[in-house]
């Protein structure tokens, strides 16, 4: 009657109870007592199912220990901590170069040139975007200056039945896919023709359609939640994965740990992909983790790890392209560390003067911008001009002017809105009342409930 | 220290106080004589609803291999596979995300928190995920998820372990919410909750998972359902009402049927949800009874009680009352570890019959 209500992570309570999937092969009979009693107390691991199935473990050398059957003894005391830092995959160079010509990916010229333009059309949306919150337009917003390659080199090598998991900075991975300028401005403006029915702040971008998630503000609660997405996908037997986005400091949050390691045990193809940009908000790096950075806890959940060049829209394309092939072949995560430098500010909310020099945003515009390194890369390939970049920046610009105004002249949602799509079916009787209550409250002073900016 | 055991505790109180049966709590209905324990009960919803639709699975700790750290889910893994019936690692966070995320992408989880004391690590998951997102999504994105577990009182495991999360759970826009209390109600309500297309809290009890309950042969059916939302009389009376949820239904009951010797006639109404919370079977009792008594195993602050107190007084049912409602909560402290506190830390059949004797005669002129 007194129910195991302790929980025990202790190994002694677990070799307590009585093994459930006993391993066993003939030629145990020859091992060692104690070799035996250990076999007997593994609670059927793949790895300890290996190591009895295959050979005998020799006593001298392997450890038998469940906890890390593929170790072995050591008589030299010492503490393990890598003092090399992962290395950086890159395709090209700071001037637009291949580097190695076996790396460039066979891309044909329509999928770079949508890569370019999109990277262009997010950056111009950004620009007038931010400016409209500054005049009080809109409440809210945050630019993806300087990381425009992570978004496009990721989300050109995806399919469109991948499902992606954003954290707030991915605009530009759910433009690749198609949402259009005029569905932006809707979600920024929370007008009535925004998906998300004017329940949600700016950014927080969702489309069902095109399989992105809606944005969640906690950070870092996408991450698990994407593993199991991935289960799921993974059950359908879809060739599909999921693709987590998150950056360096919402990785310090538990959910990233939690979610590492469940998408390890339940073999989920998920990829975890890390936009290490420098800062969360005012703190750098160095007050966030002491580790090598994001990449190095990937072999510690034991995940396949890539550390890029995010500036690199190639070296991108290529790394997910790869960790997408294996996670959906191999039923694995994988993690994806790309690092990159975030120029803007972390949002309106924020000015990142300070807690930096500008001169350290405007030495990173010159030396490395992930749109003119790929700008570069095109010109050389002959798929790009000067004129035509000249024309496409004015079009697009002019486009996204015409897109904005049209938005902030769309009535915001109908209060008709307000009390559905809590629960599903018909509304509860609570709510029928509170929808009553505020209809008669809204009518009876018209001075103080104004709705004329309401769509009816 | 002392000896264990329960409800025996009971034979420890001053003889001045009246003797109740120390067993377990008797069966309520039925004629047929199924026997069924709450446990039993659980198992076999989660079975019935796996084996109906392959996109329920079961996740948690200690779920698959052992059986459940309270044998709940016995047998599940060796009908239904590790794919359906998931051991995770120890992080209600990870799996609880998991889950939340699994659901969004179609699946049917069953999330098992070993208590919900430990859902507490996870919460973010379960308020501003799973419950939110179906308004925050414009209605595009819905999560068909039930969190359960063991919920309040347990025995002898003090104060991180036997908290009563009912009105926590119960707060929030876009959750569902239930307590089952006999093996009825843990069948009908799981299977509910199962195919309800919103997140669903079922809030189990350890204690209860041991009671035998005597079931109809329609229970014992694979389709037995009982609706989310709705009450249940599981006593009618005509001097007072009494209503709770969980294990104080069975407390309250037996309070009732000692009362009734001393001629007072108790209603006792089985909550059986928590969110939506059926008002409206209360309020009917009480203009029919005209006093109202509230049990629950929570902390009184902000309680169960709480919220029907004022639904009452917002709703034509105040104008009946004949004495101010009264409500037995548990005490406003964390549970201690030693039995003689713990067992004063929680409702007594003692202070169940005391406020309702005192809550009939405050009416008497």
């Amino acid at each position: 009657m007194f129910a195991a209500a302790i929980r025990s992570a202790s190994p002694l309570a677990r070799l307590a109870r009585p093994a459930a999937g006993l391993v066993r092969t003939p030629t145990l009979a020859a091992a060692s007592s104690l070799q035996r009693m250990l076999q007997r107390q593994v609670s059927g691991t793949s790895a300890a199912q290996a190591v009895s199935a295959v050979t005998p473990p020799t006593p001298e050398g392997r450890v038998l220990f469940p906890g890390a059957t593929g170790s072995h003894y050591t008589e030299k005391m010492s503490f393990n901590r890598d003092p090399k830092a992962m290395s950086t995959y890159r395709v090209l160079d700071l001037e637009g170069n291949v580097i190695d010509p076996a790396q460039e990916p066979d891309l044909p010229k329509e999928v770079l040139l949508k890569m370019y333009k999109s990277m262009l059309t997010l950056n111009a949306m950004d620009l007038i975007l931010y400016e409209a919150q500054r005049q009080g337009r809109i409440s809210f917003y945050m630019t993806s200056y300087g990381e425009e390659a992570t978004h496009m080199g990721s989300a050109a090598a995806l399919k469109n039945d991948d499902v992606v998991y954003g954290q707030y900075r991915e605009a530009g991975v759910l433009m690749y896919r198609g949402f259009t300028i005029e569905q932006f401005m809707n979600q920024c403006y929370s007008n009535a023709m925004d998906f998300g029915k004017g329940r949600q702040m700016p950014v927080h971008y969702g489309s069902r359609e095109l399989n992105f998630q809606t944005i969640s503000s906690p950070l870092g609660t996408q991450l698990p939640q994407a593993a199991g997405s991935a289960y799921a996908l993974k059950l359908s037997g879809k060739d599909a994965c999921v693709i987590c986005y998150f950056g360096e400091g919402a990785a310090s949050e538990g959910d990233f740990h939690a979610a590492l390691n469940i998408a390890s045990t339940t073999e989920s193809p998920c990829l975890f992909f890390c936009r290490n940009n420098g800062y969360a908000i005012s703190t750098p790096v160095k007050d966030q983790y002491r580790g090598d950075g994001i990449a190095s806890r990937g072999q510690g959940y034991g995940m396949d790890t890539i550390r890029v060049d995010g500036n690199d829209a190639l070296a991108v394309y290529n790394a997910v392209k790869e960790a997408r092939r294996r996670a959906i072949s191999e039923s694995r995560p994988v993690l994806i560390e790309a690092l990159t430098y975030r120029v803007g500010h972390h949002s309106t909310s924020d000015d990142s003067s300070a807690y930096r020099p500008k001169t350290e945003v405007s030495d990173w515009i010159k030396q490395d911008s992930p749109i003119a390194r790929f700008r570069k890369y095109l010109e050389k390939k002959g798929h790009w001009t000067a004129d035509e970049e000249a024309a496409f920046k004015k079009s697009v610009r002019s486009q996204i002017l015409k897109e904005f105004a049209a938005a902030e002249k769309i009535p915001k949602p109908s209060l008709d809105h307000m009390f559905t799509d809590v629960l599903a079916g018909e509304q509860p009787w609570n709510l029928k009342e509170q929808e009553a209550e505020m209809r008669a409250l809204v009518k009876e002073f018209p001075q103080h409930y104004d709705t004329k900016d309401y769509q009816k | 220290m002392s000896s264990f055991f329960g409800l025996r505790a009971l034979a420890r109180r001053p003889a001045t106080a009246m003797r109740f049966a120390s067993t377990p709590v008797r069966a309520m209905a039925s004629s047929s004589g199924n026997q069924l324990t709450v446990r039993e009960a659980l198992n076999q919803a989660m079975d019935e609803e796996m084996k109906k639709d392959k996109t329920v699975f079961l996740l948690g700790e200690e779920v698959a291999q052992y059986n459940g750290a309270y044998k709940v889910s016995k047998g599940l893994l060796d009908k239904y596979g590790p794919d359906r019936v998931i051991d995770t690692p120890i992080t209600e966070m990870g799996f609880a995300g998991l889950a939340v995320g699994a659901a969004m992408a179609g699946l049917k989880p069953i999330c098992e928190f070993m208590t919900f004391n430990f859902a507490m690590q996870a919460i973010d998951h379960i308020v501003n995920s799973a419950a939110k997102t179906r308004y925050m999504s414009g209605g595009m994105v819905n999560v068909p998820i039930v969190f359960r577990g063991p919920n309040g009182a347990a025995a002898g495991v003090a104060a991180q372990h036997s908290q009563d999360y009912a009105a926590w759970y119960g707060q929030i826009p876009g959750l569902k919410v239930v307590s089952p209390w006999s093996a009825e109600d843990a069948k009908g309500l799981m299977k509910a909750a199962i195919r309800d297309p919103d997140p669903v809290v079922v809030l189990e009890n350890e204690i209860m998972y041991g009671q035998t309950f005597e079931v109809s042969d329609e229970v014992m059916k694979d389709d037995f359902v009982v609706p989310i939302g709705k009450a249940k009389v599981e006593r009618e009376g005509k001097d007072v009402t009494v209503v709770a949820h969980s294990r104080a239904v069975g407390q309250s009951l037996e309070v009732a049927a000692a009362l009734e010797k001393q001629g007072v006639s108790v209603e006792v109404i089985n909550l059986r949800s928590i969110r939506p919370l059926d008002i409206d079977t209360v309020i009917k009792s009480v203009k029919k009874t005209n006093h109202l008594v509230t049990v629950e195993g929570g902390f009184p602050q902000y309680s169960v009680g709480s919220e029907i107190c004022a639904q009452i007084m917002e709703s034509d049912a105040f104008d009946h009352l004949d004495a101010p409602v009264a409500r037995v909560t548990g005490a406003d402290i964390p549970t201690p570890y030693a039995k003689n506190l713990e067992d004063l830390a929680f409702p007594r059949l003692e202070s169940i019959e005391k406020t309702i004797l005192a809550t009939v005669n405050k009416s008497k002129k």
